[in-house]
């Protein structure tokens, strides 16, 4: 393990919060095991993880959520008991969460005025949201509907929610997680402001070159423990990724050289309607996948990519049978099982009650896809030890750690289960594997091998349909990458031309047809 | 200090076993103090209703004849709810069953015919219950209403074609203006087990629905669909299972059940088709149903136990004046305890300390 070097700080410097050996204990389980923390104004510090390293479980008993089992906060060198979120508020911390808590039908300044503690009135408090969000060049038009809004702009409320409660603290819980490269930058801009401004930031997040680019300090966490605080500017990314994983990360490479041969998935002219009020329609999805390749679709999310694989897996059905074509049959009207039996197979983004029925055992998980193509079924019985030979054997191949041989899904962590599903799929040998998001949420070791499972199975001659937010993951693994904007899909352009800056530019609508909520927003703020 | 539910890692099966035995000891002790209210003294009560049928063969079988319809109703029922289905009217699909059936048996009374008569009762019966129960269904899948209203009013509607039938085109001519129809012929009649007792073999028709359902449920893809569609409907759907058709398939099998329940009812032991065949056996078996866990042969004990219910009830009312409505009472304390028992299944109670109000404005 290398030396990280250990930040000095000015002695006259005191820490506007400390935490002070902050342990939580969930049963017997330690999320989080005496952990000390730092955090100074005018300082960005970041807090380094794996998922399930007990980053959220620590943010969230500085915003008060939770109490910790033993150990204590100071804030400005007093002792802090928390009661609750307001609390915390009333108190200069503010938070900003990954996962948005607005209400779609609200408008932006309805849904600000939800989440403040003040008394001042809503006319008032409109004028000083427009107010702050030009400050801040955080464009927001206070009069929207949310469901109007691209997730950038989402986020936009929630960080301007949060600038209104003019905050000493500062929490951002992985906000770039859901952002193009180009509005990572713009968020970037404004969080040096903020930091300019005498701030403290505690920025979450498991980006690496963000982290390096962005924060003063960061603190690792591993397995609910504080592995090390230091100078993310003098480690370099491998060095941090070490530190998290506590491992070395297995380096995926293709096989061989794979000859990319007949397309195995066609999708010509695909358009939709969406099926709830919010969705996105699909307009002209035009793509091939060859066998021996693999296509990426990156993009924001939210941008018509669970229509599309809702369409492309058979959930939904496409408008004209010919839209989507499997292995040379017209497969729009087929279903999910008869899509399953042309050999295909796919993974949707969702672990728990879609790719999987939560409160199952594996085994029955195994059968939820398998009983369409395998021969786990005989004259309308179940084999069920063919079923756990599928557990097992996916267990096996691409080492899913569990309790017991045969436990619930929702036991399992979601890198394992991520394991499990891809594999029971993988393990088909499907000739077109449609796959979104497969390595979301899970952690490093687990994504490693995911990715490599990917591109051996195209390396058999399989097409492979990736979905991913993740441009590092595409870069990695595809061979062609499309973007995916307003329900369009751009043509795809080969990943060693696919710039991240190019990338960016299509996933923010720069393309011909681009036009829409996002401009529009910013011309009535601009006014 | 407050309480609060936790959520458990995995579902306890300690709970899920121990939990009707809970209900039922907290409905034991509520309906003493109910007893003790009415002046009565609980233990006797007690002793009355859940000790004294037991010790009598011919009250033990009284109690399959009660069990019978329940435990038919409530197998089907279970495959409903099972799937989030919500069949509430199991009543109207029992008494359609026996209008359908007994249709045969008042237009052949007294003609002779042969044998065929009863098997092709069955048929009908289970018929008319199935397709009484595809109202709610095809109203469910085709507008979206909600089953659990039109099929609970579907209930008034059969029970009063019943009603129309008994008073006036199948009255029996000889029966002194009372609304029933003739006697059945003992062609139309379920024959008995035993010589004495009115035991019949529809108790072992009952016994092989509990067989079939628990290997259809256990054993094949067909229950496996009709689990996972209840358990996690997003995943059913991905695996490629149609919810539409499964409300159409658990409504049909459920309402079949009922059905052939209601005319083995009124071919057995009641023997003519009459207002009152149903001693709302459609709703007691909502009850077992989940009593029983959901669960085939739960179902099958949990139906001896609310057949027992009505036998003791009946014994109460005789020896001790107490009201036979308290039965309905009870099964309804009963239901009420099992349904809030089974959260622990899912969670665990624990007692916490309230946090200390923080002092404010120290910032």
């Amino acid at each position: 393990m290398s030396n990280p070097v250990p930040v000095s700080n000015p002695p006259a410097r005191a820490p506007l919060l400390q935490a002070i050996g902050i342990t939580k204990l969930y049963g017997s389980f330690l999320a989080n095991d005496s952990i000390d923390l730092d955090l100074f104004t005018g300082e960005i510090h970041a807090l380094l993880g794996e998922n399930g390293a007990g980053k959220s479980t620590l943010v969230k008993t500085m915003y008060g959520l939770i109490q910790p089992s033993a150990g204590e906060l100071r804030w400005m060198g007093e002792k802090l008991e928390l009661s609750g979120p307001s609390d915390a508020r009333g108190r200069g911390i503010a938070m900003v969460f990954q996962h948005f808590s607005l209400f779609d039908n609200l408008t932006v300044a309805e849904n600000v005025a939800l989440g403040l503690d003040g008394v001042e009135s809503f006319a008032a408090m409109s004028a000083r949201l427009a107010q702050v969000s030009r400050d801040y060049g955080l464009p927001l038009d206070p009069n929207r509907e949310v469901w109007r809004l691209s997730v950038g702009e989402r986020q936009r409320i929630e960080i301007v929610r949060a600038l209104m409660q003019n905050p000493k603290l500062l929490i951002l819980d992985e906000p770039t997680a859901v952002l193009t490269p180009q509005e990572a930058d713009q968020l970037f801009t404004v969080l040096f402001r903020l930091k300019s401004e005498g701030r403290a930031l505690l920025y979450i997040s498991h980006k690496l070159d963000e982290v390096k680019r962005l924060c003063d300090t960061a603190t690792i966490l591993r397995g609910g423990k504080k592995i090390s605080t230091c100078d993310p500017r003098q480690e370099t990314a491998a060095s941090l990724a070490r530190l998290m994983v506590g491992a070395e990360i297995g380096e995926v490479k293709a096989t061989t050289a794979r000859a990319t041969t007949i397309p195995r998935l066609l999708i010509n002219d695909l358009s939709l309607e969406p099926d709830d009020p919010h969705g996105v329609l699909l307009k002209g999805v035009s793509v091939e996948v060859k066998g021996g390749e693999i296509l990426g679709i990156a993009g924001v999310a939210g941008n018509g990519q669970d229509e599309l694989f809702a369409v492309l897996s058979g959930e939904r059905f496409a408008e004209h049978e010919d839209n989507v074509i499997i292995d040379g049959h017209a497969a729009g009207h087929l279903t999910v099982t008869d899509r399953r039996r042309l050999g295909a197979a796919f993974v949707p983004e969702e672990r728990l009650g879609h790719g999987t029925a939560p409160r199952m055992k594996l085994s029955e998980n195994a059968l939820l896809t398998g009983h369409a193509a395998s021969h786990m079924v005989n004259h309308g019985f179940v084999d069920r030890p063919k079923t756990l030979e599928t557990v097992d054997k996916t267990t096996k191949t691409f080492d899913v750690r569990k309790a017991k041989r045969d436990p619930e899904a929702a036991s399992l962590s979601g890198g394992n289960l991520q394991k499990f599903i891809v594999g029971r799929e993988i393990l088909r040998e499907p000739g077109v594997l449609i796959v979104s998001q497969p390595t979301w949420g899970v952690d490093a070791g687990a994504a490693a091998v995911i990715r490599q499972a990917l591109l051996d199975l195209s390396g058999r001659g399989s097409a492979v349909l990736v979905i991913s937010q993740d441009l590092d993951e595409l870069a990695e693994i595809a061979d062609r990458i499309a973007v995916m904007f307003h329900g369009h899909l751009s043509e795809p352009i080969a990943a060693a031309d696919a710039t991240r800056e190019k990338l960016g530019l299509l996933m923010g609508g720069a393309s011909a047809a681009a036009s829409g909520g996002e401009k529009e927003a910013m011309h009535a703020v601009g006014a | 200090m407050q309480l609060v539910l936790e959520k458990r890692a995995e579902r306890s099966t300690k709970i899920a076993i121990l939990s009707p035995l809970l209900a039922i000891a907290l409905t034991l002790v509520t309906m003493s103090i109910l007893f003790a209210i009415l002046g009565k003294n609980p233990i006797a009560a007690l002793y009355v209703y859940f000790v004294e049928p037991l010790t009598d063969s011919f009250t033990l079988m009284e109690i399959a004849v009660k069990a019978t319809p329940l435990v038919m109703i409530a197998v089907g029922l279970s495959l409903c709810y099972l799937a989030n289905v919500w069949n509430i009217g199991a009543e109207g699909q029992f008494i359609m069953g026996a209008v359908c059936g007994s249709y045969l048996a008042v237009v052949t009374n007294g003609t002779g015919a042969g044998p065929w008569v009863l098997p092709a009762m069955l048929v009908m019966g289970a018929a008319g219950g199935a397709l009484w129960a595809m109202i709610p269904a095809l109203c469910k899948v085709r507008y979206g209403a909600n089953e659990i209203l039109t099929s609970l009013m579907l209930v008034y509607v059969a029970d009063l074609i019943m009603d129309y039938l008994v008073r006036g085109p199948w009255r029996d001519p000889k029966g002194m203006n009372f609304p029933t129809t003739a006697s059945f012929d003992p062609v139309a009649t379920v024959p008995t087990l035993f010589e004495t007792g009115r035991l019949h073999w529809g108790a072992i028709v009952a016994l092989i629905v509990v067989a079939l359902a628990a290997v259809m449920l256990g054993r094949t893809i067909k229950g496996f669909e009709i689990r996972v569609v209840g358990a996690a409907p997003r995943a059913a759907r991905f695996a490629g299972f149609s919810s539409d058709r499964l409300v159409l398939f658990t409504f049909a099998v459920s309402g079949a059940l009922a059905g052939l329940a209601g005319i083995i009812e009124v071919a057995g032991p009641v023997g003519v088709l009459q207002p009152g065949i149903s001693p709302g056996y459609g709703f007691t078996a909502i009850i077992v149903a989940f009593l029983g866990r959901l669960n085939p042969v739960g179902i099958l004990i949990a139906g001896l136990f609310l057949a027992l219910t009505f036998i003791g009830g009946e014994g109460a009312q005789i020896s001790m004046k107490i009201p036979l409505d308290l039965t309905k009472v009870f099964q309804g304390i009963l239901l009420f305890y099992v349904l809030a028992c089974d959260s622990l299944i899912l969670y665990r109670i624990r007692l916490i300390a309230t946090p200390k109000k923080a002092i404010h404005g120290t910032a």
